[in-house]
C-alpha cells in the first residue's frame, strides 16, 4: 500500500519536473486551455446569474397582467374593463397601469415610460417630476436634482425633474425605466383619462392563478392575460437560448483545443520521446509512463481550469461579463449595469469540468499511449 | 548465470529492409566475471546486448536467468526482470536533461515504491562514492564527460542489480577517463556484480580486469576466450 502511494508520488513529482523542464511548450498550452475554460466558465456562470436575478426581480411583479388586443396586437384597456375585472371572484386587488416606450433620439435609446402604481408606495412622484433607471442616467447624464427633457413623436415636450436613479440592483428590468405622474404622462402622450396600458391583477389564493387568469379570459375574451409564471418562463427561456447559442458557438472552440491538445500531445519531440525510451530502458512500465504522463495532462488541465474558472469568476460578477454583454444582455444602448450575486453551482462546477478536462485527457490517450509502448531498445541503437 | 540458445534477431523481418542483426548465438555468461563483446560497428553486438539484459525480446531462441526462461515473458514481466537483474550505462550514458544529477540516479527506482528519504540517501550515497557528492545538485547538461559517466553508472546501480550492462562505454572519454571507468569496473566485479560491456576499444579489451572476451562479427560469435 505504502509503495503503491510513494511510487505515484515519485511518478508526480516527476511529472511536474517534467512540466518545469518545457515551460514555454506548457505555459502556451495553459493559457489556450485556460481561455477556452474562460469563455465557456463566463458563459454558464453568467447564465445562471442572470436567470436567478431575473426570477428575483420578476417576484415582484404582478400575479397576472391583463391586456387588451386588437387585430393581435396589444391595445388599451378601458375604464369597462377595469370595472369587468374587479367583479371577477378571488381577485383581491386591481390596478389600471400606464406604461409606454419612447425612442429618445438624444440618448440613441429606448425608454420605457410607466407611472408608478399604488403598490410602488416607494416609487411616488409629483407632477413635474421622474424617477429614472440607471441606464438613462448613464445615457442622459442626469442624477437627482438635475432635470430631464423628453420629447414625445408627436413633438410633445416633457420637463421633469430627476427626483431618484433606480438602484442598480434592479437594472436587469428597469435600467431604460422613466417613471412620471400620471397627469404628465397622459399629457405627453395624448392619452384620455379613461384608458390604461394594461391592468395589474393580484389574486388571493395564489394557487387560483390559472384558475382566475381562465375566468378572466372568458369575461373578457378580447384580452389576453400573462401570469407572473409565464413571465418567468419566458425570461428563462430568452437567456437559457442566449447562453445556448453562445454555447453551441464555443463548441467549435473547444473542438479545435482538443484538435490543438491531441496534436500537441501526438506531436511529441524527439527529446521526449528519447526520454521514454530512456525510461522504458532503466525499468519503467508503459504503466508507468503512462501514469506520469497522465498525471502531466491532469496537472495542466487543473492549472488551467482553476486560472479559466477565477478569470472567468471575476468577468462574471467583477466585470458584470463585459465581454458578452451584446450577446447575452440583448438591449440595444442601454446595456444594464448591476452587480450579480456571485454563486457557484456545484454542479455546473462539475459540468464545466466534464466539458473541459474530458475532451482534453481524451484527447492525449492515444498519442501518449502509442508513445508509452514503443520498444525500449530503441535508446540503445 | 545467464544462458542463451540459438539466439537471432530479425529487424524488419518481412521487408525489404530486413536486417539480421544477430545470427543463432550461443553464450554462457557466469557470475561475477568481466565479459567483453568486442567486435566492430554492425557486428551485432549491442544487439546481442539489448536482448541479453531484456530491452528486447529475440526473434528466435531461449534466453535464461539462473535457469529461468526470460525470452518469453510478457513486457510488463520482462520490465520486472529487467529492474531488478540490470543496470544499464547507455553509449551516451542518456541522463535526462534538465535534471539534476541526483534526481537521474533516482529514477530506476520510482516505480519500485521506495521511500523518497531513503531513496535520495541511496543515491546520494552512491553519487559520494563516485566522488560527486558536491555536483548532485548539478544539472547534468553541465556536468563533463567523465562526471556523466560516473552519474550514469551510478543510475544503474541505484537498485542494486546482479549485472551491470555497459555499452561502448569510453568511446568519448579520454585515456584517464577510462583509466576511471575500469577501476569502477574492477570495484564492481570486487562487489560479487556481473560486468558485461560492449566495446571496439583496444584499451578495454586488452584491460587485465577482463575475464571473458566475445568476438563478434556480422551477427555471430567468431571467436571466445574461455
Amino acid at each position: 500500500m505504502r509503495a503503491a502511494f510513494e511510487r505515484r508520488r515519485h511518478l508526480l513529482d516527476f511529472a511536474v519536473a517534467s512540466l518545469l523542464r518545457r515551460p514555454a511548450k506548457n505555459v502556451g498550452l495553459i493559457v489556450v486551455y485556460a481561455l477556452v475554460v474562460f469563455l465557456l466558465a463566463s458563459v454558464m456562470l453568467f447564465g445562471t446569474a442572470v436567470r436567478r436575478e431575473a426570477a428575483a426581480v420578476l417576484d415582484a411583479a404582478p400575479e397576472i397582467a391583463a391586456q387588451a388586443m386588437t387585430m393581435g396586437r396589444h391595445d388599451m384597456s378601458t375604464a369597462a374593463d377595469v370595472a369587468a375585472l374587479k367583479g371577477l371572484r378571488g381577485v383581491r386587488r386591481v390596478e389600471p397601469r400606464l406604461w409606454g416606450y419612447l425612442w429618445d433620439s438624444a440618448g440613441a435609446a429606448n425608454y420605457t415610460l410607466k407611472v408608478p402604481t399604488a403598490a410602488e408606495a416607494g416609487l411616488t412622484v409629483g407632477k413635474g417630476e421622474s424617477i429614472v433607471g440607471e441606464g438613462v442616467a448613464r445615457a442622459r447624464k442626469v442624477s437627482p436634482g438635475k432635470m430631464l427633457f423628453l420629447v414625445s413623436p408627436a413633438g410633445k415636450f416633457l420637463r421633469t425633474k430627476v427626483k431618484a436613479v433606480l438602484p442598480s440592483t434592479t437594472a436587469l428590468v428597469s435600467t431604460d425605466l422613466v417613471l412620471v405622474e400620471e397627469g404628465d404622462f397622459r399629457a405627453f402622450f395624448e392619452l384620455p383619462p379613461d384608458v390604461w396600458t394594461d391592468v395589474a391583477l393580484t389574486v388571493t389564493n395564489p394557487r387560483e392563478v390559472t384558475t382566475i387568469a381562465e375566468k378572466a379570459s372568458v369575461k373578457l375574451p378580447g384580452h389576453r392575460f400573462v401570469t407572473r409564471a409565464d413571465m418567468i418562463r419566458t425570461t428563462e427561456a430568452l437567456f437559457s437560448w442566449r447562453e445556448g447559442l453562445a454555447l453551441a458557438l464555443l463548441g467549435g472552440a473547444l473542438v479545435a483545443f482538443a484538435i490543438l491538445a491531441f496534436d500537441k500531445a501526438s506531436g511529441l519531440s524527439a527529446e521526449e520521446r528519447r526520454e521514454i525510451g530512456i525510461l522504458k530502458a532503466i525499468g519503467w512500465e508503459t504503466s508507468d509512463v503512462i501514469l506520469m504522463k497522465l498525471w502531466e495532462g491532469l496537472l495542466i488541465s487543473l492549472a488551467a481550469f482553476l486560472l479559466g474558472f477565477a478569470a472567468a469568476y471575476a468577468h462574471v460578477f467583477l466585470w458584470s461579463a463585459s465581454l458578452f454583454e451584446p450577446v447575452l444582455k440583448g438591449w440595444s444602448t442601454l446595456y444594464p449595469r448591476f452587480p450579480l450575486t456571485p454563486e457557484i453551482d456545484a454542479l455546473e462546477l462539475a459540468t464545466l469540468a466534464v466539458l473541459t478536462v474530458v475532451p482534453y485527457v481524451a484527447a492525449i490517450q492515444v498519442p501518449i499511449w502509442r508513445t508509452a509502448t514503443a520498444d525500449p531498445d530503441v535508446v540503445m541503437r | 548465470m545467464i544462458e542463451l540458445t540459438g539466439v537471432t534477431k530479425v529487424y524488419d523481418q518481412d521487408k525489404p529492409t530486413r536486417v539480421d542483426a544477430v545470427r543463432g548465438v550461443d553464450l554462457t555468461i557466469d557470475d561475477g566475471r568481466v565479459t567483453v563483446l568486442a567486435g566492430p560497428s554492425g557486428s551485432g553486438k549491442t544487439t546481442l546486448l539489448t536482448v541479453i539484459g531484456c530491452l528486447a525480446r529475440p526473434t528466435t531462441g531461449r534466453v535464461t536467468i539462473d535457469g529461468d526462461l526470460v525470452s518469453g515473458l510478457p513486457e510488463r514481466f520482462l520490465t520486472e526482470v529487467r529492474r531488478k537483474t540490470f543496470g544499464f550505462v547507455f553509449q551516451r550514458f542518456n541522463l535526462i536533461r534538465g535534471m539534476s544529477a541526483l534526481d537521474n540516479v533516482m529514477l530506476p527506482a520510482y516505480p519500485t515504491g521506495i521511500a523518497h528519504a531513503a531513496l535520495r540517501d541511496r543515491a546520494l550515497a552512491l553519487l559520494d562514492h563516485f566522488g560527486l557528492a558536491d555536483r548532485s545538485r548539478a544539472v547534468v547538461e553541465t556536468l563533463s564527460g567523465g562526471e556523466s559517466q560516473r552519474v550514469a553508472i551510478a543510475r544503474a546501480l541505484i537498485n542494486d542489480p546482479a549485472v551491470v550492462i555497459a555499452d561502448e562505454p569510453t568511446a568519448s572519454l579520454d585515456g584517464a577517463r577510462v583509466e576511471q571507468f575500469l577501476t569502477i569496473a574492477a570495484d564492481l566485479k570486487a562487489q560479487g556484480k556481473t560486468v558485461l560491456i560492449t566495446s571496439h576499444d583496444p584499451r578495454i579489451t586488452r584491460a587485465a580486469l577482463v575475464d571473458r572476451l566475445v568476438a563478434m562479427a556480422d551477427g555471430r560469435i567468431v571467436e571466445a576466450t574461455p
